[in-house]
């Protein structure tokens, strides 16, 4: 208990020691999250007006977000398969920076939804037993469950294996093996759950569609590696932590294959909106072509799909095969993917709407404040947990400074 | 986790974490927290503008309405009366009026009479104390009009904001849509807190004090008969209908979603709901889905019946039919 009290002291100090360039990063989050709690403060006083939704577009850049942050989170697992079932040797090397990162997501994800609450002082009444909670009723509720089952797993599995680490202990297998397969499981869930959020809904056309539960999985297993890719290159770069390049290959494969099926599945949702237009194609007319003069979507939605196909073509040549035009590809998915399944998927669910009223939504400032805000918390979170299991991965922090740098 | 042979590792770069704390690095710390706090203060103080009352203890406190005794209820009701009394200037009536026995509820709706004048719309605005804020007042209204073109039942060439000098016009058709209290009710189904349900008579109510504004009822009703109270809602004193309950017309709090239900403070006492006392042509029949002599039961036997969005699977109380 003592040794476990001292790590966490420990810890705590080394959070605030760093390079001047380590310490602009911090603040500059710090800052910009700062400015997005008070946004949300503002929210919070006047109510969801500050936003720009309405009546008629009642989910907007909050909803949007948490379902492509969802995708991140899951995409952890695309470190944890290689590595655990396939016995990669290089991808043991990382995949702790990737259940890290699904920590951070998931805490991303929990803050989108709870911005997005009318009633945030009620949070309480879906939690048992000072609430009532809709099980099984409710796919929302059953996304609470999976969310914060998975940031539990990923803290369990991530905080086991450093504290051994520290303590230049072997870690007992019981006491993560398990964890690690069932948060294998517990990532599939936790965005197909997402995805049946908005599947389940038969009264939105647009939604209720067998394949937005394998898009959002194929779109995730790019994006969250793309993440990665691009993190590992930073701390490559900014620690003395070697990361090689085999992981970076491993995952750029991994991207390659998503993005394939994504694509695929895209052609597939195309094909069937618009050979034989039903009414229900309209949201779809909406989002790619605009509807009646409406067409605020059309500009960010061919974006992604330029920006999806750049990567693409990166991804299946040999270009990518160098650092630098893999980092492009990995920028254009990530940007191309957060537009698509963010307000490409949520929003064209609400226009035109089920009367057939049209109304367009824009995020107003205050709003791309507390969005703002929530990237930058989750930046600050991943930036302060990388910065802290560093010096653990290798070797520099240990329980006794004399067997710090070697080898367990 | 084997580390690689080229991880170089350079203790002494942290090990100041081992070394006790120093004056020097203490006095640092305290200062950074400082400048931290007074960053986290600056950014929450528009949480000084809460208005007095916004969020109490008791309500925090306060249980789903399903689980109040009788004396609760009566005692959150006064002090909710209160509070409108003191910040709308009006006292209100607050009752809890239970379902009847015997009685489900069934509402139809003539297409063949409705000529579109939007009364019963703005009837039930008055009726049920729905901000005014907003210029287009119709908009937090439970009944959208939908002003369709001849020929078809498309929604998608719907105009709700249509403004004619007068109605109706001869190429148009007129079809107002509220809550149609679906047997199947999507919009329960997916509340995460069972702030909305559906009541006995077969009224899908919505507990104000519980729902937490998530909007997902929103999302999945196929009618749009749900609104959200974005802001508190504003209402003029001499707006304000003093006859309310719990469930249906009681000033809402900001950030909770409130719907039609089929006025149950008038229809609970044996009233017509407020849009079909108002409608000037008779196209609307509500009635006890469960008495066979009703005039509602009449019409689902006699007339031609339609049933808006039928494929999704609601399987509503609410009909529109046509004469022959």
């Amino acid at each position: 208990m003592k040794a476990y009290l001292t790590f966490l002291f420990r810890v705590w100090r080394l959070s605030f020691q760093g390079s001047w360039m380590f310490y602009a990063w911090m603040t500059l989050l710090t800052v910009v999250a700062l400015v997005g709690l008070h946004a949300w403060a503002r929210q919070f006083v006047d109510g969801l007006q500050t936003t720009g939704m309405t009546n008629q577009v009642s989910w907007g850049a909050y909803i949007a977000n948490f379902t492509f942050l969802v995708g991140v989170a899951a995409a952890a697992v695309m470190l944890v398969i290689p590595a655990y079932i396939y016995k990669k040797e290089h991808m043991h090397e990382v995949v702790l920076f990737g259940e890290l990162l699904a920590i951070a997501v998931i805490v991303m994800c929990l803050l989108f939804v709870t911005v997005d609450l009318g009633r945030p002082d009620r949070f309480h009444h879906m939690i048992p037993p000072f609430g009532i909670f809709n099980f099984p009723g409710s796919i929302l509720s059953w996304d609470v469950i999976v969310l914060n089952g998975y940031l539990l797993l990923n803290l369990h599995i991530a905080g086991y294996l450093l504290y051994c680490r520290y303590r230049h202990q072997k870690p007992t297998k019981r006491f993560y093996i398990p964890f690690v397969f069932l948060s294998i499981a517990w990532a599939v869930s936790i965005h197909t759950v997402t995805a049946f959020l908005y599947v389940g809904l038969a009264g939105r056309g647009y939604w209720h569609n067998p394949l937005v539960p394998s898009r959002f999985l194929a779109s995730a297993f790019v994006a969250g590696p793309a993440l990665m890719i691009l993190t590992f290159q930073i701390i490559r770069r900014t620690t003395n932590y070697f990361i090689g390049d085999q992981p970076i290959f491993t995952l750029r494969m991994i991207m390659t294959v998503a993005m394939i099926i994504n694509m695929f599945l895209l052609g597939c949702e195309v094909f069937t909106e618009f050979y034989s237009p039903t009414q229900h194609t309209a949201a779809a007319h909406y989002l790619y072509f605009g509807l009646h003069g409406h067409s605020g979507l059309v500009p960010w939605i061919w974006t992604a799909i330029t920006l999806n196909a750049i990567g693409l073509t990166l991804l299946i040549t040999p270009l990518s095969r160098k650092i630098g035009w893999l980092n492009l590809a990995c920028l254009t998915c990530f940007v191309g993917i957060w537009i698509e399944k963010g307000m490409g998927l949520i929003i064209p669910g609400f226009v035109p709407s089920p009367l057939g009223q049209i109304v367009e939504y824009l995020p107003t400032l205050n709003e791309t404040l507390v969005c703002l805000g929530i990237w930058a918390f989750g930046l600050l979170m991943f930036s302060w947990m990388l910065h802290v299991a560093i010096p653990i991965m290798n070797g520099s922090l240990r329980d006794k400074p004399e067997l710090s740098a070697q080898p367990n | 986790m084997t580390p690689e042979p080229q991880n170089e590792v350079s203790p002494r770069t942290i090990e100041q974490v081992y070394r006790p704390m120093t004056r020097r690095t203490f006095l640092k710390g305290a200062a950074a927290s400082m400048v931290g706090v007074a960053g986290l203060m600056a950014a929450l103080k528009p949480l000084l503008e809460l208005e007095r009352g916004a969020i109490s203890l008791d309500e925090l406190l306060q249980k789903h309405y399903r689980q109040l005794t009788p004396e609760d209820l009566r005692r959150i009701m006064d002090n909710l009366a209160a509070k409108a009394g003191k910040e709308y200037g009006v006292q209100p009536t607050l009752r809890d009026l239970q379902p009847l026995d015997g009685v489900e509820f069934g509402y139809a709706l003539n297409l063949t009479r409705c000529i579109g004048c939007r009364k019963c719309a703005h009837a039930c605005l008055a009726e049920n104390n729905q901000s005014r804020a907003n210029p287009d007042d119709i908009e937090m209204s439970y009944i959208r009009v939908l002003e369709l073109d001849k020929g078809a039942i498309n929604l998608e060439t719907s105009n709700v904001y249509y403004n004619p000098e007068t109605v109706p016009q001869p190429d148009k058709y007129y079809m107002p849509v509220q809550c149609h209290q679906c047997r199947q009710a999507p919009c329960t189904k997916v509340c995460p807190v069972q702030a909305t349900w559906q009541e006995q008579d077969g009224i899908v109510v919505v507990d104000y004090n519980w729902c937490i504004g998530c909007r997902y009822c929103m999302a999945a009703c196929p009618y749009d008969a749900r609104r959200f109270n974005y802001q508190k809602p504003t209402i003029a004193k001499e707006q304000i209908n003093p006859n309310q309950t719990y469930l249906s017309n009681r000033i809402r709090p900001k950030g909770v979603v409130e719907k039609c239900t089929f006025c149950l403070h008038r229809t609970r006492d044996g009233k017509y709901p407020a849009c079909l006392e108002v409608c000037p042509t008779g196209a609307r029949v509500f009635g006890n889905l469960l008495d066979p002599n009703s005039e509602i039961n009449y019409i689902l036997k006699n007339k031609r019946v339609y049933i808006l969005k039928e494929d999704v699977g609601t399987q509503p109380r609410f009909y529109y039919f046509f004469d022959k």
